[in-house]
């Protein structure tokens, strides 16, 4: 592996060079919070920053995307058929992504990306960006990365991974992404490599001890889906909830959506925009019949999801990075924390209750 | 890759009214692209996202059998924002469909076997694919017997009459077809719910016989205890579910039970498979 | 007011044990610094759970909609009024609920205060008319008249208007309170002004509805902006639909709001959204003399036709 050091007198010139060849996007202050945004010519984005409030997953995966367009003009050839709508996948950089962050479009993209199918509009706006992370050395006491799959100085999804050092940041080369990117900025300082190694190796360690927050996840494969699912403590865990969609919208791996038309006179779009399991429509059939119209059952499919489903069916954890938004910003404090602790924990045959 | 979301253009050739209340179309489509027939090719069983631009998706069965050449049929109900507007539309309109999408009944396994088909109502489509791929001359011989319950709530509701009325004429099918109930002197098939003319009708269990189920909740409800009582195995019960649907391709998140998507990995399931799933469809 | 959690769990413990009641609605303590999470208690050995703090902003009459149990609830001044309209608006009935006054002294913004520190808050503490918050390498001390939310400040209605037990003594009310500063502001801009005033007030709605959910008063099985036969709003971030959305569900909301600040405080992007349902309670003030939610003995104006009701509006 490749090691670069980059004095931050260098850093904005670098920035400058990046700019030409690709669009650079940034934590930037609004308000009392971080947002990534697109970064203007001349514009840094704030390295000292902590997290954002929202995930930067609207990068590649915007909250409202055109995927076609048509027109009901029976006049024209093509009335009727949908046309791709025209995308712009020219070469991206996100810079000081936290690495929770950058693995939750990981696990993102087995959804996005699969075998049978590929969702195009993910995939290449994924492939199109190059994640240059920045390691976190002050953690918040809502993370908990390292249990839940990742970690302050996690490397899995980055192409590149930042330690800032003070006066420089000491530089992983994690990809030929990562490598092209530097090479485009013209860092080029390369530094002795396990030396390097071993700095960041001292840096993950301390940033880990760091962290307060863990969920225990290791029982959670060996659940039985049924007992979990008729286990009930829901109805408890589910009461607080007022079903709104902060949670799913600030997680960086959450990824349901909605497919819709729109018609301004003759002409229309197709395009998608998130959707919410929290939701109570999200599962209404057209019959009327909804198999998740009370609060209760949409609350245990979130967690369900997020801590069971997608532990069975990818072997990789849980879909969660611990990036501890949801704990945040939840309007109620519904924990995902808790939730996971007593689904962890559940034992099927202690239970006397009846299921709710 | 094909961009999944992308439907491939279709033009209505034909529309029958299957129902007396006229909630029940069966409309014909034709490819624009013939090639694109080629690319469609499909199993019975499987569905299709049917795509009105301006109006929206929805998720249909296929009623044609892939036997069935130069064309693709889809019988819909009428329940909602874009079935409603497809029920106006008018041969020679234009419009989309996308897939095949879902998994089909399993017809490898079913190769060699007695097929016992229990249906129901409007959820007849996917079995009437599957009849008439199965009855196709070259298809016959690798199935053993066929039984066929299907049951409305009167002679009007029932789907595809004169093909119903064909098919009870052949020696190498069995046809039980019921209704609820009716005034009609002339009427004459059976009387009865499914699950009751199912206790009565359907051969007894076998390692070799194999129900497949399509019908409204309350219908499954009442015919999966008949099937146990005959002694089926649970793995030889195969149910086809509904689920509401937007993508289709298990991308969109939303059909989910358990950690299968009815859209990818249904929306064909054994009884087994769905006992070991979370009651929630 | 932290005194007050001694007499809510006495009472919540004697309603459970006496069968007065079959749960009780409160707080537990949340898991975060200056959160409490919405609760109910059935146990009467669990109402130790039961907490009280400046941090309970979280309207409960939320949890009351169309429920069928008996239940006991915790009701400051404004959470009373909101049960006041759901039993006229018949989303509960009167002989259900067994309210739990708790005269209210305002309760404070956690936003507001994170704004004032550098770093993450991990401790608060919570003395009378003083906020004690604490981070790695920082203690700050803020006076609780400093850092109410924004609706509190205002507010004129601190003491339950109706309730079957008290917690606690009655706190006075606020005098001279102009609870229309704002609003008289944006109606003296023009209309470009107002266009760019709401623009940027309503950018950052990411169409979570958390505003809408944690309104007592948004209870309709389905929403106006979910409906698709016909659709009314798009489901984008589009700014016109954005805007659509908060007018509307404004008036929705015209002669019910008691300006509990739930919306405000439930926003995960911080967007002021009370501007648009103040607005509507200055007018039904203004042009009806209407105050919502304050006795089960009056329907509200726009339910009712008086022969000399204002009309200046309709041209």
């Amino acid at each position: 592996m490749k090691f670069v050091k980059i004095d931050k007198k260098e850093w904005a010139a670098g920035l400058d060079r990046l700019s030409a060849a690709y669009r650079l996007f940034g934590p930037v202050k609004e308000g009392n919070f971080h947002e990534f945004k697109a970064l203007d010519a001349q514009e840094r984005p704030d390295m000292a920053y902590v997290n954002t409030r929202r995930s930067p997953k609207a990068l590649i995966y915007p909250q409202s995307e055109k995927m076609f367009e048509f027109s009901l003009d029976q006049t024209r050839a093509d009335h009727h058929i949908l046309r791709e709508a025209g995308k712009d996948y020219t070469a991206r950089a996100v810079i000081g992504i936290r690495p929770c962050d950058a693995d939750a479009f990981r696990l993102v993209q087995k959804n996005f990306d699969t075998p049978e199918y590929r969702d195009p509009y993910w995939v290449q706006a994924y492939e199109a960006t190059t994640l240059v992370g920045l390691g976190c050395s002050s953690p918040c006491s809502t993370c908990f990365c390292t249990t839940a799959g990742s970690g302050p100085f996690h490397e899995a999804g980055l192409d590149l991974l930042l330690a800032d050092e003070g006066s420089g940041y000491l530089v992983k080369v994690l990809s030929p992404k990562g490598e092209a990117l530097v090479q485009a900025a013209g860092w080029s300082d390369a530094t002795a490599a396990e030396a390097a190694e071993r700095r960041l190796q001292d840096l993950r360690g301390e940033a880990e001890a760091r962290i307060v927050s863990r969920v225990p996840t290791a029982k959670l494969k060996d659940q039985k889906t049924n007992h979990l699912f008729d286990a009930p403590f829901w109805q408890e865990v589910a009461f607080s909830c007022i079903n709104c969609g902060t949670c799913t919208y600030v997680c960086p791996t959450c990824w349901c959506f909605d497919l819709q038309d729109e018609v301004s006179g003759k002409d229309g779009i197709r395009y998608r925009n998130w959707d919410s399991c929290m939701f109570p429509l999200f599962t209404h059939h057209g019959s009327g019949h909804n198999p998740r119209s009370q609060k209760t059952q949409r609350v245990r499919q979130r967690f369900m999801h997020k801590l069971k489903y997608f532990v069975d069916k990818y072997d990789n954890g849980i879909q969660c990075v611990g990036c501890g938004r949801c704990i945040r910003l939840c309007p109620v404090n519904i924990d995902i924390r808790r939730v996971c602790n007593l689904m962890n924990h559940f034992d099927a045959t202690a239970c006397a209750i009846p299921a709710a | 890759m094909r961009n999944p979301y992308l439907p491939y253009p279709v033009r209505i050739d034909e529309i029958i009214t299957e129902t007396e209340d006229r909630n029940l179309k069966t409309f014909k489509f034709v490819f624009l692209d013939p090639d694109d027939e080629g690319r469609f090719a499909y199993r019975a069983g499987q569905f299709a996202e049917l795509s009105i631009p301006g109006k929206g998706e929805i998720p249909i069965g296929i009623a044609s059998s892939p036997t069935e050449k130069g064309f693709v049929k889809f019988t819909v109900n009428k329940v909602g924002l874009v079935s409603s507007f497809l029920h106006n539309m008018k041969v020679g309109d234009i419009m989309g469909v996308r897939g095949p999408l879902g998994n089909s009944y399993p017809w490898d396994v079913l190769e060699g076997k007695n097929v016992v088909i229990i249906g129901g109502g409007f959820a007849f489509t996917t079995l009437r694919a599957s009849i008439v791929y199965m009855l196709e001359p070259a298809n016959r011989p690798k199935f053993k017997d066929i039984h066929v319950i299907y049951g409305a709530r009167n002679p009007g509701m029932l789907l595809y009459g004169q093909e119903l009325a064909a098919w009870e004429m052949r020696d190498d099918i069995h046809m039980h077809i019921t209704v609820d109930g009716t005034d009609d002197p002339n009427w004459k098939y059976n009387t009865g719910f499914v699950p009751t003319i199912t206790e009565q009708k359907a051969p007894p269990a076998d390692p070799d016989t194999y129900a497949i189920i399509c019908g409204p909740p309350i219908m499954i409800k009442f015919t999966q205890p008949v099937l146990d009582k005959l002694g089926y195995g649970h793995d030889q019960i195969i149910m086809s579910l509904e689920m509401r649907m937007k993508c289709g391709i298990g991308i969109c998140g939303r059909c989910n039970i358990g950690k299968d998507f009815v859209c990818k990995d249904g929306p064909v399931f054994t009884l087994a498979q769905l006992n070991n799933m979370p009651k929630e469809y | 007011m932290t005194g007050y959690i001694e007499k809510i769990r006495e009472i919540a413990a004697r309603l459970l044990t006496d069968g007065t009641v079959e749960m009780v609605i409160g707080f537990r303590k949340g898991t975060v610094p200056m959160m409490n999470e919405p609760f109910f208690v059935k146990n009467p050995l669990e109402v130790a759970t039961l907490v009280w703090d400046s941090n309970c902003g979280i309207n409960l009459a939320n949890y009351l909609t169309d429920r069928k149990e008996k239940i006991a609830v915790l009701a400051k001044g404004c959470d009373s009024r909101n049960i006041v309209t759901h039993i006229i608006e018949n989303k509960i009935k009167r002989e259900q609920l067994y309210i739990i006054g708790v005269p209210c002294k305002g309760m404070i913004d956690r936003q507001r205060i994170a704004g004032r520190v550098d770093g993450e808050i991990l401790k608060v503490v919570e003395a009378e008319e003083r906020v004690v918050v604490s981070g790695r390498g920082f203690e700050k001390t803020f006076d609780k008249a400093d850092v109410l939310q924004a609706n509190c400040r205002l507010c004129i209605h601190r003491n339950p208007v109706l309730y079957d037990e008290l917690a606690a003594e009655l706190v006075s009310e606020q005098q001279d309170v102009d609870r229309y500063v704002e609003e008289r502001r944006i109606e003296a801009m023009d209309v470009q002004q107002r266009w760019a005033y709401f623009d940027e007030l309503l950018a950052s709605c990411i169409r979570c509805y958390a505003c809408r959910n944690a309104c007592p008063l948004c209870y309709c099985p389905t929403c106006f902006v979910d409906e698709s036969r016909p659709q009314w709003v798009g489901k984008s971030i589009d700014p016109i639909d954005t805007r659509t959305f908060h007018f509307l569900r404004a008036y929705h909301c015209a002669g019910r709001c008691t300006d509990c600040g739930a919306c405000e405080r439930a926003c995960p992007v911080g967007i002021n959204m009370r501007v648009f349902t103040k607005k509507l309670e200055k007018d039904c003030l203004e042009l009806y003399g209407w105050e919502a939610g304050m006795s089960l003995d009056q329907r509200p104006p726009l339910d009712t036709y008086k022969v000399d009701d204002p009309e200046i509006f309709i041209k």
